[in-house]
């Protein structure tokens, strides 16, 4: 991947406030078409409001975001969302007054390429299984085998993913962990922000770490199985 | 199956009604049933408190009146103008309004129909204090006669059937789905790529012009508009209906329009009374029945009965 010199998000000097408290101090890191980047870092280090600013539900941002060569950093979340970008928040946030089948078909397609209704519940028979539910009643890891699931009808191509792995027993982790190399093979580019090293290692081709808002390393998975004590020491495990 | 079956009865019910009841007790509460839909889908369904929700019903009243008046007009022709203009005026509302939310839509929508109250206040045409007496009821598409009481309860029952039916048509499609997800998330509706602003002005307008349809209808009905069918009273007494008869269930704010209209015909011989005994009305529903009757009929109805979910899933 590093053959590919374009990067197709590029962020640099983010800024982001949310009201009178700063979060980010200036990020930089870019992201190359197909790739899987993690941010990794500990709470409160700034990989949410990251993932947040890029969608613009901050407060105020100020820094460049360019998307496939499109500053972004003036537009608002629909007007991204429209560009092709797709947001799995951490909460999830899955609308409790649907049904499962209304949650997943609610978002708009913005572009050819999104996956059908079917292949949506081929691809988690969970799902299908529960659709005439209320969106309340599910389990956490149907909520986010759901979060998934629905912005992937949209086309985007572009997803970043906050969290997904939280609270979720492990061999729910291991079949989201599935669905998110599938749809790397697949040729989608994935931000992810993780706190789990072990699920976070297993996926990704680079992990940026980010500390107090700002981005202080770029590990390849080499360097994080060859030097884990350090890469602790970041995560402050 | 079974749901068709109380829909047929309770349409025989309506048909039957006007003869063991006084036709303009039911008309009113058929008027009503319109309004508190329209303000249902609004709060309940996307979320928007309007606390001048009366403004879309009096200026319909009034300009149904006028038409029917001045240049008489048939029946259809002032429903159609009384909504089509309250549509209008709903759009404009939501375009200045839907950027706020809770408190500060409310008062913008309040401050907005106090200035729609004043304006008509002031308008020759409305007979200001005095309201626009004497409203005839005209011919239904210029032939048929239905100016007595019994012929016009047919009318507003169609009308107010075709009313509901909409308001259903609404709340059930994929616009409906997505008002509510604006209710439940709106910065995650708006990150899925939605504009929230589009979906609210949408509601306001749909809302707004069935508000003025029950506003014209009310006009024939009574056959008389008055400065009290756009003043705030009114905008509070629909949320009285949807709040009593259960916020955001679709058939709720009909009931609490009829359990509101029948109290005030009841209790309309103790005067100021009446005021209160709603008021403590409403404090009681507030405190004890948050859901409100058919919430809290149908919460019940879920508790005695195993969970359709679990059933129907498995087919």
């Amino acid at each position: 991947m590093p053959s590919d010199p374009q990067p197709i998000l590029k962020v640099e000097n983010l800024e982001a406030w949310y009201g009178e408290s700063k979060a980010l101090h200036g990020m930089n890191f870019d992201v190359r078409e197909g790739e899987l980047v993690t941010l990794i870092g500990r709470n409160g280090a700034g990989k949410t409001s990251t993932l947040r600013s890029i969608m613009g539900i901050v407060g105020n941002r100020t820094g460049s975001i360019q998307f496939r060569g499109k500053e972004l950093i003036r537009k608002r979340t629909y007007q991204i969302a429209q560009e092709g970008i797709a947001y799995c928040p951490e909460e999830r946030a899955i609308f409790a007054s649907l049904s499962v089948a209304e949650n997943m078909t609610l978002p708009p397609v913005l572009r050819p390429g999104g996956l059908s209704d079917k292949d949506l519940f081929e691809a988690f028979p969970n799902l299908h299984a529960r659709r005439k539910s209320g969106g309340s009643k599910l389990s956490g890891g149907e909520q986010q085998m759901l979060a998934i699931a629905r912005i992937l009808r949209t086309g985007s191509r572009f997803i970043l993913l906050d969290e997904p792995s939280e609270g979720l027993a492990p061999v729910i982790v291991k079949q989201i962990g599935t669905q998110i190399l599938r749809l790397k093979e697949q040729g989608f580019t994935i931000v992810l922000v993780e706190q789990n090293l072990q699920f976070a290692r297993l996926v990704a081709d680079r992990h940026v770490v980010v500390e107090n808002g700002q981005v202080v390393d770029t590990l390849t998975p080499e360097d994080l199985s060859a030097d884990l004590d350090r890469v602790k020491t970041y995560l402050g495990v | 199956m079974t749901r068709t079956l109380w829909l047929g009865l309770l349409l025989v019910a309506l048909i039957a009604a006007p003869l063991a009841i006084y036709p303009v007790l039911l008309m009113s509460i058929l008027c009503f049933v319109i309004f508190a839909s329209s303000f249902n889908l609004l709060l309940g369904y996307a979320g928007l408190l309007c606390f001048g929700h009366a403004m879309f019903f009096g200026t319909a009243a009034y300009v149904a009146g006028y038409l029917l008046k001045t240049y008489g007009v048939s029946v259809e022709v002032a429903l159609i103008a009384g909504t089509l203009l309250s549509a209008a005026m709903g759009y404009v509302v939501g375009i200045i309004s839907v950027r706020r939310s809770g408190i500060q839509f409310a008062m913008i929508t309040l401050a907005i129909s106090q200035f729609v109250y004043f304006l008509l206040l002031q308008a020759e045409f409305t007979g200001g204090e005095d309201g626009m007496q004497r409203i005839p009821r005209s011919t239904l598409f210029g032939i048929f006669d239905v100016s007595d009481h019994m012929a016009f309860y047919y009318v507003t029952l169609t009308v107010a059937v075709l009313a509901v039916a909409f308001f259903y048509r609404v709340v059930h499609s994929p616009f409906g789905e997505i008002l509510r997800a604006i209710r439940d998330n709106e910065p995650r509706v708006e990150s899925l790529g939605f504009r929230p602003e589009r979906y609210k002005i949408l509601a306001m307008t749909l809302s707004a012009g069935l508000a003025g349809l029950a506003g014209a209808l009310k006009a024939m009905v009574f056959q008389f508009a008055t400065l009290t069918d756009v003043s705030w009273p009114i905008s509070a007494e629909v949320i009285l209906m949807t709040l009593l008869g259960g916020l955001g269930t679709l058939t709720g704010p009909m009931l609490g329009a009829g359990i509101v209209i029948l109290m005030n015909d009841e209790l309309a011989q103790f005067g100021e009374w009446a005021l209160i005994a709603q008021g403590v009305i409403l404090l009681l529903v507030i405190i004890f029945f948050r859901r409100g009757v058919v919430g809290e009929l149908s919460a019940l109805w879920r508790r005695l009965r195993p969970s359709p979910d679990q059933n129907q899933d498995r087919g």
